[in-house]
C-alpha cells in the first residue's frame, strides 16, 4: 500500500502491469512521447510491439485477446493515430472482443481548440465502444484504467477507449492502485433466474428433435466443458456460428458443423426441422438466420445469453435464459433427463452426404489442374495436425478457411465476423502469435485483404514472429466476384486485381516465401513452411473463378441453399 | 403491434460527461425522432434523470430501451405510455402588454387555462401555463388568434409514474445490499 508521487505516464504503466498486461501493440506520436519515454524504463515488464499502422495495432490486440482470453492493449497517439484505430474498435465491438485502446490527446487546456492533432476521440468512439473516457488529470488514472479493464473484460466483453491528455501524462500524482470490481450502474453478470432454467430444461426434456446453436458466448464464458456435458446428457446435435467454431472439436460426434450463409447444409436445414432450437451465446445475425420470416418457425426457441438486449432483438424467443453460459448451462444440465436421439442425429447424414458429393469432394479432391482454395486449406490443416490457430482475412479465403480447417481445441479461430473487416487477417495473426506463442498460427488471406494491411509484414520481420501466411491468390476480389457471377450477370465491376509479386515482397521483408501453382509445388511448400520456426508466406495461385458453396443468398430462407454452378 | 404511439422513456444515469450523446446515438440508429427531452438531477444525489418522448412501435421502443439500459453509466431505463404517468409540460407566452390590456375576457381566459402572469412591463407581458401538450397548445392558439404571441417556448415533458415508488430507489438499495454482503 505504498503511496508515492509519480508521473501520470508511470501511473498508467503501473496500472497496466497491475491489471496483468504484459504486451502492448502500439505506435508512438507527438502526444504520447512522455508515455513512450516512461515505457523505456518498463520495457522489461511491458513488451511493446511496434506495428506499422494503428489499425494493425487494434487487430493485433484483437487476435491476442481472442486466443488468450486476456484483454488486448493498444497505445497510439492523438488525431490520426486515434482515427486509424476506429476500424479495429468497431470490429471488437461487433465481435465482443475485450481490448483497451489508449490514445494520446492534446494537453487539456487546448481541448476544443482544434489544436494540432486534436480530434474528438470520445465523440467518435462512443457508438462503437462499451465505454470511452477522457483522462484529464493524473489523479484519475488508477481509477479510470482499472475501470476500463473491468468493463472491457466482464459480461459481454468489448472495446474501451481511454483518451489520455498529455498534461495528465506529465503531471504528478499520489498513486495507489485499487482494483475496480464493481460499478453500480453496470451489471455484467445478470443473475440466473430459476424459473427460466426449469422452463428451458422442461422444453428440452420434452423435445424429440432438439438442436443447439453454439456461439462465441460459450468460448467467452469458458463454458466449453459445460457445453459438452449439456449436449451429451440430452444427446443434442449442435452446430456453431463462425465465431463459435472450435468451442467443440471438429470430429466430435454431436458437432454437425457450421451455421449460416456458407455453413453446412445439415445445420441450416435442420434449423427449420428441429422442434426445440437452443441458441447459446449467439445473436441470430442475419448471416446465420437468412430471412427471419422463414427462420425456425416450427421450433420452440430457447436463448441463452448474457446480454439482455440480445434477447428478442432479431428472433422471438420462447424461453430466454439470461446469465453467464458457464453457470446457466450447468444449471440446465442438472435438470435434464438423460436422453437419446439417435434417429434424429443420424438424419444429418443424408445432408452431410449430399454436401460431400456436391461441394466438399470437388473442393478438396478436385479433378482439374488448378488449385482449389479448399484443398489448400485442408492440406495445411492436416500438416498442422488439426491443432493450429486459424486466422483469416475476410471473403472467400475466410469462408474456405473456417469451412475446411479442423480444430482440436478451443480458441482456435480468429476471424472478423460481425464487421467483416478486410485487412484484419495479417495483424490479427501477429496478435494471435503473441497471445499463444506455443501454438502454430496459420493465416489464410486473399490477394485483396493482404494488401489492405500488407505493411504489417514489417512487424513480423522486426518481432521475428513465426506466423504461417497462406495467400489464396485468385487475382480477384473473390467474394464480390462470386456475387457478381451469381447475382449480377457476371459483370465483374472493379473486382479484377493486378497483383505484385507477393513472393518478392515477402522476401524483401526477409520472410521465406514460395509460389505454388501445382499440387506438387503446394505439397513441397507446405512441407517447407512447417519445417522451420520462422515466418513463411505460401502464395497459392488458385482457381480464379473459385466459388464458396454452399451458399444461402442474402435475405433468402436458410433452407434455400445453392450447392453448385447451374449447368447451362 | 405495428402501430406507432407516444412513449415516455425515463432514464436514470450517473452524472457523467457525454451521456446524452450515448443515448441519442441509440435513437438515431433506429431512426427515432425525439419529440421532447428533459434532463435534470433526480431525487437521489448524483443521479440524473432523462425524460424523453418519442413516437415508436412497441417492439422498437422495447429494443431501444434495452440498448440504452445496457450502457455502462446508465442505472436504469424504462418506458411508459401516458396511462401510467402523470406528466406535465410548461409553456411561456410573451404578448404585447397593450393588446393584452385591451383584450376582451382576459380574466376568463386566465381562469380557464389556469395561467399566471410572471412578468409585466410597458411593452410586454409573460404568461406561464403548465399542463399537457394539448392544453398549452390551446392557449397558444387562442392568444395567437386574438392578440398574437410575440414569443413562445414550451419545455420538454417531465413525468412521474403513478406507482408508489421510483423503481430506481429499490434497485439502488438492492445493489448496495449486494455489495455490502460481499
Amino acid at each position: 500500500m505504498d503511496k508515492t508521487q509519480i508521473t501520470g505516464s508511470e501511473a498508467l504503466l503501473r496500472t497496466l502491469i497491475a491489471e496483468g498486461v504484459d504486451t502492448i501493440f502500439g505506435y508512438p506520436g507527438g502526444q504520447v512521447i512522455p508515455l513512450y519515454d516512461c515505457l523505456y524504463d518498463y520495457s522489461d515488464r511491458l513488451k511493446h510491439v511496434l506495428v506499422r499502422h494503428e489499425q494493425g495495432a487494434t487487430h493485433a490486440a484483437q487476435g491476442y485477446a481472442r486466443v488468450s482470453g486476456k484483454t488486448g492493449v493498444v497505445l497510439v497517439t492523438s488525431g490520426p493515430g486515434a482515427t486509424n484505430t476506429i476500424t479495429g474498435i468497431a470490429d471488437a465491438m461487433m465481435d465482443s472482443t475485450p481490448i483497451v485502446v489508449i490514445s494520446g490527446q492534446v494537453p487539456s487546456p487546448l481541448l476544443g481548440s482544434d489544436a494540432f492533432q486534436e480530434i474528438d476521440v470520445i465523440g467518435i468512439t462512443q457508438p462503437i465502444t462499451k465505454w470511452a473516457y477522457q483522462i484529464r488529470k493524473p489523479e484519475e488514472i488508477a481509477w479510470a484504467v482499472s475501470r476500463a479493464f473491468y468493463i472491457a473484460s466482464t459480461g459481454r466483453p468489448g472495446p474501451v477507449v481511454i483518451d489520455f491528455a498529455k498534461d495528465a501524462q506529465t503531471g504528478t500524482t499520489d498513486y495507489l492502485y485499487e482494483k475496480v470490481n464493481h460499478i453500480r450502474s453496470y451489471q455484467p453478470f445478470p443473475e440466473m433466474n430459476q424459473g427460466s432454467i426449469s422452463a428451458a430444461a422442461s422444453l428440452i426434456n420434452g423435445a424429440k428433435k432438439p438442436f443447439a446453436l453454439v456461439g462465441q458466448g460459450v468460448i467467452l464464458s469458458g463454458a466449453e466443458k459445460e457445453l459438452l456435458a449439456f449436449l451429451e446428457k440430452a444427446d443434442i446435435p449442435a452446430a456453431s456460428t463462425a465465431l463459435g467454431l472450435s468451442a467443440m472439436p471438429t470430429g466430435y460426434r454431436l458437432n454437425k458443423g457450421m451455421l449460416g450463409m456458407h455453413g453446412n447444409v445439415g445445420p441450416n436445414r435442420k434449423t427449420n426441422d428441429c422442434d426445440v432450437l437452443i441458441a447459446i451465446g449467439m445473436r441470430f445475425d442475419d448471416r446465420v438466420t437468412g430471412n427471419l420470416q422463414a427462420y425456425a418457425r416450427q421450433a420452440k426457441i430457447i436463448h441463452f445469453d448474457i446480454d439482455l438486449s440480445e434477447i428478442g432483438k432479431n428472433v422471438t424467443v420462447d424461453v430466454p435464459v439470461l446469465g453467464d453460459a458457464k453457470e446457466t448451462l450447468a444449471a440446465v444440465t442438472h435438470l435434464l433427463k438423460p436422453a437419446s436421439h439417435t434417429d434424429w442425429i443420424d438424419s444429418f447424414r443424408t445432408d452431410e452426404q449430399e454436401e460431400y458429393e456436391k461441394v466438399i469432394e470437388k473442393e478438396i479432391h478436385p479433378q482439374g489442374d488448378r488449385l482449389q482454395m479448399g484443398e489448400v486449406v485442408r492440406k495445411v490443416s492436416d500438416a498442422a495436425n488439426s491443432d493450429a490457430v486459424l486466422v483469416t482475412d475476410v471473403g472467400q479465403n475466410q469462408m474456405m478457411g473456417i469451412r475446411y480447417f479442423r480444430y482440436s481445441r478451443t480458441r482456435s479461430v480468429v476471424t472478423s465476423g460481425g464487421l467483416g473487416t478486410m485487412g484484419f487477417g495479417l495483424p490479427a495473426a501477429i496478435g494471435a502469435k503473441q497471445g499463444a506463442p506455443d501454438r502454430t498460427v496459420c493465416l489464410f488471406t486473399g490477394d485483396g485483404g493482404l494488401q489492405m494491411t500488407l505493411q504489417e509484414l514489417g512487424t513480423i520481420m522486426q518481432e521475428k514472429l513465426n506466423v504461417k501466411i497462406i495467400v489464396l491468390n485468385n487475382h480477384y476480389l473473390g467474394m464480390v466476384r462470386q456475387w457478381q457471377e451469381l447475382f449480377f450477370d457476371k459483370r465483374y465491376s472493379a473486382t479484377t486485381m493486378e497483383n505484385p509479386d507477393f513472393v518478392a515482397i515477402a522476401r524483401a521483408y526477409g520472410i521465406r516465401s514460395r509460389l505454388a501453382t501445382t499440387r506438387r509445388e503446394l505439397d513441397e511448400a507446405i512441407a517447407e513452411m512447417f519445417d522451420s520456426d520462422d515466418a513463411y508466406m505460401l502464395v497459392a495461385d488458385v482457381e480464379t473463378h473459385g466459388m464458396v458453396y454452399p451458399m444461402v443468398p442474402a435475405g433468402a430462407p436458410i433452407t434455400h441453399i445453392i450447392m453448385e454452378r447451374e449447368r447451362k | 403491434m405495428n402501430t406507432k404511439q407516444l412513449y415516455t422513456v425515463i432514464i436514470f444515469s450517473e452524472n457523467t460527461v457525454g451521456l446524452l450523446n450515448q443515448i441519442t446515438i441509440i435513437f438515431t440508429r433506429r431512426q427515432l425522432n425525439i419529440e421532447t427531452l428533459s434532463v435534470s438531477p433526480s431525487a437521489i444525489r448524483g443521479v440524473h434523470k432523462f425524460t424523453i418522448t418519442t413516437f415508436a412501435e412497441r417492439d422498437m421502443i422495447d429494443k431501444v430501451v434495452k440498448q440504452i439500459d445496457k450502457r455502462v453509466d446508465i442505472l436504469k431505463a424504462y418506458y411508459n405510455t401516458d396511462e401510467d404517468l402523470v406528466h406535465q409540460e410548461i409553456a411561456l407566452y410573451k404578448v404585447s402588454s397593450e393588446l393584452f390590456m385591451k383584450m376582451k375576457g382576459v380574466e376568463e381566459l386566465i381562469r380557464k387555462y389556469n395561467a399566471r402572469v410572471l412578468e409585466m412591463n410597458e411593452d410586454c407581458l409573460v404568461l406561464e401555463k403548465s399542463g399537457h401538450y394539448a392544453e398549452t397548445q390551446a392557449l397558444f392558439e387562442e392568444l395567437s388568434h386574438s392578440i398574437g404571441v410575440l414569443q413562445f417556448i414550451r419545455s420538454g415533458r417531465i413525468a412521474i409514474t403513478k406507482s408508489k415508488v421510483e423503481p430506481l430507489s429499490d434497485m439502488l438499495s438492492a445493489i448496495e445490499k449486494k455489495i455490502n454482503t460481499k
